[in-house]
């Protein structure tokens, strides 16, 4: 039996830079109440961050005055109401800036909120908060931290639905709760029912990165065939209000939706299958399963949820030193054995030098850069050494880099084609804080 | 045969730490993968790529298992020196394992 009310929701984006088309298309023909953009990557918070720090009205995504140039007018024409990540390290920047975009589309008394909160910089214990993977605490880190953001739930997001937002941005919010914070709204599901969230946060999980569940990031050109990628759809989730769902995508989209897409996304990015933890519920996936109900369309059955920890997850960015990554080509005769001369030239001069590197590594490309122990018997003509180093300072990486260069007068025969970069290495590490710390904001703009 | 010929997978990351499907094509063959594909098989395959603790989870309604290692990326997508940062191209890797065809 068909539960008494269903939402239609589909799935803007899978990362900032993906494809506007697709969700332009879902927008005006997918018959949809809700559209939502993920564009929050883990490291990307940190960046924006610092972009944020150098001028206060940006460390919003790149990508978000595109988006909501197109996408805008179509929301309001269809009354899809659209809710993104989007705001980034600097949510109020994003909604006057959304707000400015529909003022220019003539566009009047669109109601856009800002979901903040997330940023818990001013409340980090250096001494007590570990880092999960390292267990070290952040004190060693000491000034090199440059931003520190929870993984808020659906609370913020809830408020601004029953203030009657029609565009919501937040900042850092887990990812699959993005898509759970309507359906709690629609349908008035209890925070403890955790069955019931359980099931919001799969369709979250399975919609997140918007193409892949409709074959996006699947097919194997063999085995997978997955027809007209390059009009592929974005998904679209049906949802009861009994936490039933499926998932299907326009009609004359490209890609397709079935079992194996699904089952692909559903493991991707997940650990224990049967606590996938979130800020609202640990969900669990491990009785899920998948059923063709037409072509393109699945129904999922078996998710559910357990009582959540009480804990919040907390990206912490901090500055670690810098890459060097240098290359030079070989071809012809003898290119490996070349290739192969030259890296034991930089492994000589980097301890003549007594040049320190906490990291380095030597990939030949065409011969080993992605599964280095299964090279056996390759004879290539042309190899690409690729010289990578992790080092504190950027004067050890310029140092580096210059030692692949000078293998040009200084190597072995006909090598060419030096590249150099250094970038500095922003890197994330985790620690988990109490929830009830952690209190979202909300504020609202007039287009 | 190998494991390409009946099982297809997906790569994903978080931290230090990636986690790899492999999903039988045909649910009915989900008894040789768990029976062949062990944590400690995968653990000699993949070599030195992997340095930390490899987990299986076994999803029988899926026809599918999860195998999660930690220390996987050279210390995280944003810091690690390798081309394939995500680890991404790993999933299609495990593939190339060889099976028993006996079972």
């Amino acid at each position: 039996m068909m539960p008494e009310k269903t939402i239609r929701i589909g799935s803007g984006a899978g990362y900032s830079g993906d494809r506007i088309e697709p969700a332009v298309d879902l927008i005006k023909e997918g018959d949809l109440d809700y559209i939502i953009f993920e564009c929050l990557a883990e490291r990307t918070i940190a960046l924006a961050q610092l972009q944020k720090m150098q001028n206060p009205e940006l460390g919003y995504d790149p990508f978000l005055e595109e988006r909501m140039k197109a996408c805008l007018p179509h929301c309001v024409s269809n009354k899809v109401k659209l809710i993104s990540n989007m705001g980034a390290a600097n949510p109020i920047a994003a909604a006057k800036k959304t707000a400015e975009v529909g003022r220019e589309l003539g566009l009047a008394d669109l109601k856009i909120a800002a979901v903040f909160g997330d940023d818990v910089i001013s409340m980090l214990d250096f001494s007590a908060n570990k880092f999960l993977e390292s267990g070290d605490s952040l004190s060693v880190l000491g000034d090199e931290i440059i931003s520190a953001n929870a993984y808020l739930g659906v609370e913020g997001i809830l408020m601004a639905l029953e203030d009657g937002a029609d565009i919501i941005l937040t900042g850092r919010v887990a990812d699959p709760s993005l898509f759970l914070a309507p359906l709690v709204h629609e349908f008035g599901w209890s925070m403890e029912d955790y069955p019931l969230l359980g099931k919001g946060t799969a369709l979250g999980h399975l919609m997140e990165c918007a193409g892949q569940v409709c074959g996006g990031y699947f097919a194997d050109g063999v085995k997978k065939q997955v027809p007209n990628l390059g009009n592929l759809g974005f998904p679209i989730a049906e949802i009861g209000s009994d936490g039933s769902f499926h998932i299907t995508k326009l009609k004359d989209s490209g890609g397709m939706v079935n079992a194996a897409t699904c089952k692909e996304q559903l493991l991707y990015e997940v650990h224990d299958p049967s606590a996938y933890l979130t800020p609202n519920v640990v969900a669990d996936f491990s009785n899920i399963h998948f059923k063709e109900i037409e072509n393109d369309k699945v129904e999922v059955y078996g998710a559910s949820g357990k009582a959540l920890t009480g804990k919040l997850k907390v990206s912490v960015g901090y500055h670690d030193g810098y890459m060097a990554d240098a290359q030079i080509s070989y071809g012809g005769s003898y290119a490996l054995e070349r290739g192969n001369l030259a890296i034991e030239i930089i492994k000589e001069r980097l301890q003549t030098k007594n040049l320190l590197v906490e990291d380095i590594l030597f990939d030949l490309i065409g011969v080993n850069s992605l599964f280095k122990e299964d090279v056996s018997d390759i004879n290539p003509q042309e190899i690409r050494l690729r010289v990578a180093a992790k080092t504190k300072d950027r004067e050890e990486a310029l140092e580096l880099v210059n030692e692949v260069e000078t293998l040009y007068t200084n190597g072995p025969a006909a090598g060419g084609g030096v590249s150099k970069s250094i970038t500095e290495i922003i890197a994330i590490q985790s620690i988990l804080i109490d929830k009830d710390q952690v209190k979202p904001k909300v504020e609202y703009f007039k287009s | 045969m190998k494991l390409k010929d009946i099982a297809h997978s997906r790569t994903g990351d978080k931290g230090d730490t990636i986690n790899i499907s492999v999903i039988a094509f045909d649910e009915k063959d989900y008894p040789i993968i768990k029976k062949q594909v062990t944590t400690a098989k995968v653990r000699r395959f993949l070599g030195e790529t992997v340095k930390g603790e490899v987990v299986r989870y076994e999803l029988p309604k899926l026809g599918a298992m999860n195998f999660v290692m930690q220390k996987a990326l050279r210390g995280g997508v944003t810091r690690s020196l390798r081309l394939d940062k995500h680890g991404k191209t790993l999933s299609s890797m495990l593939l190339e394992m060889p099976l028993n065809t006996n079972d």
